[in-house]
């Protein structure tokens, strides 16, 4: 029997407000939302609309939400204060996996930043609430610290690949140069900061470096058995942001053949797998229930993925 | 076991339908639902000109049930035949499902969307949540029911179901409107009320629309009763729907009168793989009572 409450809006007050830059905003509320990275939640603005949105940090106690003011919904939200309430439901969707001896590359166009910083975050454990992977389970409470896989982990390896227009626009630039074990590799449009060009010109190189005779160069998820093998150095790219971009680096995966994680985003209605609005050509399924996060081999089977998806009428719209 | 049903000239392997409204915006989501064993499926309503729909929250749950206000989203006439195109690929009969805010554009939909690839025609006179259709444009009563039918009937041959309101009373009389009209069948129910659920510490009706149909267990007891006077009033089928849930539910639909039953709310509660899950149900009670085929229940509280 599904948990009601997890799907009617639950009233939350804003407990902080930061500005990312002069488009974006995070929005900070008290409350154990129970989330894993990856995952999204439905924000409710009565009488406006309510819109999916990605989950940027949850600590257990705190979760927070980085938003882009492009509408008349996040222009209501941008006018609130600290203290004014909006209806929440979820957390829904699948996951990234969070896996510390993975050797993470993570490219994130825009946007993207905020729920990939979020997963850097639980896998560099910077807060306790890294769980390994797997579907959110009603019920689920976070391990215990002690867990050894989790705690302090040394080898967790992330290469976080960030790209924007221009400098101004890159997001949490100074939040993920903290996390431990990690590199930033920064690409901008206008080359006023890093490399100039886009985020997935990076891609190619890194992953040419990360691979070598040693790792995986089959697409097989499975740990490795016995051994002799060095696990940091099995790869998994992670994505999200702007589809066009993920669409790149799932073709460049495929190229390198490296395990992939992409982050896809549809309209979305009921969020509970009912409506059908989010269910993707060919295989007709909802990604509010198999997504958003879905790996390589998945995503090369949603054949739409990167070419068009359909607006509010259900009408396909070309990307 | 014989899950078969035949009626209307529409025939099924096994008496599970998938609801309009339901996973039925695209071609490629009907294939998932028939290849999760639904019989058959009616796609999402299709009105002449796009239609964007309400706002969201436009769908949630309650206790008991579950509330919706949709609004008729779709992507207009024109979008929705190529949408709607090889219907063969989806491996189970496709019902059309069509609206409109007068008898003329009802025919307009019959005339110019419905191709033989369809198995029948569902036309919806009942939905209580959006402006210029259904209940609230007053297409629920007996005279409107029978004109809207009329009009269809004379532009397509396709099996035509007409899907009635709860609220239409009494609602054997809006049954029989529409087999006067020239119906082959009557889809009973759509969902009830309009309902409200009011957020008590945002102080607001939680569906943008503010109301919306009820459906879900709560439906149930409300559907199987209005089965059970269409019934009484008509000789077409009956095509029961609202609140199924389980194998139990289906075949005390079938008891009352219903010939097959759609599914929707049942996405919900027991995901796509409900299909498969209630025909499993319908089978194990068929051995354990000794049914042999469907037939024998159809009505049978009547006996």
């Amino acid at each position: 029997m599904r948990n009601i409450t997890d799907h009617i809006p639950q009233a939350m007050a804003i407990s902080k407000i930061v500005d990312e830059n002069p488009f974006v905003k995070t929005f900070y509320f008290e409350h154990t939302l129970k989330s894993k990275p990856g995952q999204f939640v439905m924000l409710w603005i009565p009488g406006l609309d309510q819109k999916p949105f990605s989950i940027a940090y949850d600590d257990g106690n705190t979760f927070g939400l980085t938003i882009f003011k492009r509408g008349p919904a996040t222009e209501k939200l941008f006018g609130m204060k600290i203290g004014d309430r909006i209806g929440i439901s979820g957390p829904y969707g699948t996951t990234f996996t969070v896996n510390p001896k993975l050797h993470y590359i993570m490219v994130a166009g825009g946007y993207g930043a905020a729920p990939l910083g979020n997963l850097a975050e639980a896998l560099a454990n910077c807060h306790p609430r890294a769980m390994p992977t797997g579907r959110q389970e009603s019920g689920d409470l976070p391990r215990k610290i002690a867990d050894s896989r989790l705690h302090g982990n040394d080898n967790t390896r992330i290469d976080f690949l960030i790209g924007a227009r221009n400098k101004d626009l890159l997001l949490f630039q100074k939040r993920l140069e903290k996390i431990k074990n990690s590199t930033l590799h920064i690409a901008t449009d206008d080359g006023s900061e890093g490399h100039k060009g886009y985020v997935t010109d990076l891609l190619p190189v890194i992953l040419s470096e990360a691979k070598s005779p040693l790792t995986n160069g089959k697409s097989d998820p499975s740990p490795r058995s016995g051994g002799t093998q060095d696990d940091n150095s099995r790869v998994l790219v992670v994505t999200c942001g702007p589809e066009l971009m993920q669409k790149k680096v799932l073709d460049i995966c495929n190229k390198f053949d490296v395990d992939c994680e992409v982050s896809i985003e549809r309209y979305m209605k009921c969020g509970v797998g009912v409506c059908g609005q989010c269910a993707v050509d060919p295989l007709g399924i909802c990604l509010c229930q198999e997504g958003p996060v879905v790996k390589r081999e998945l995503a090369n089977r949603i054949k739409e993925f990167g070419k068009y998806h359909r607006d509010k009428s259900g009408a396909i719209v070309s990307l | 076991m014989n899950l078969s049903v035949s009626f209307a000239g529409i025939n099924l392997k096994n008496p599970t339908i998938l609801a309009s409204g339901i996973l039925g915006v695209s071609r490629a989501s009907l294939i998932n639902v028939t290849k999760n064993g639904a019989g058959a499926c009616v796609i999402k309503s299709i009105s002449r000109e796009p239609r964007a729909g309400h706002a969201a929250p436009n769908m949630h749950p309650i206790e008991g049930g579950f509330m919706n206000a949709v609004g008729y989203s779709n992507p207009g006439i024109d979008a929705a035949k190529k949408e709607f195109s090889n219907l063969k690929e989806v491996g189970a009969p496709v019902i059309a499902s069509i609206i409109g805010k007068t008898p003329e554009e009802f025919a307009y939909m019959a005339e110019n969307f419905l191709s033989d690839e369809f198995t029948a025609v569902e036309a919806v006179l009942s939905c209580p949540h959006t402006p210029g259709y259904g209940t609230l444009a007053g297409q629920g009563t007996p005279e409107a029911t029978e004109k809207i039918t009329r009009a269809i009937r004379e532009k397509t041959k396709l099996p035509l179901f007409i899907k009635v309101s709860p609220q239409s009373e009494p609602i054997g009389e809006i049954a029989k409107a529409a087999e006067a009209g020239g119906a082959d069948g009557i889809t009973a129910i759509n969902t009830m009320g309009p309902g409200m659920y009011i957020d008590i510490k945002l102080r607001a009706p939680v569906l943008h629309f503010g109301i919306g149909g009820v459906s879900g267990p709560a439906l149930r007891p409300i559907a199987v009763r209005c089965i059970s006077d269409i019934y009484k009033s008509v000789k077409i089928p009956i095509i029961g729907c609202g609140g199924v849930e389980s194998g139990r539910d289906a075949i005390e639909m079938m008891m009352a009168g219903a010939q097959a039953v759609e599914l929707g709310t049942a996405v919900y509660y027991r995901g796509v793989e409900v299909f498969q899950k209630i025909c499993e149900e319908i089978e194990q009670f068929m051995a354990e009572e000794k049914i042999n085929n469907l037939k024998e229940i159809i009505g049978v509280i009547y006996k």
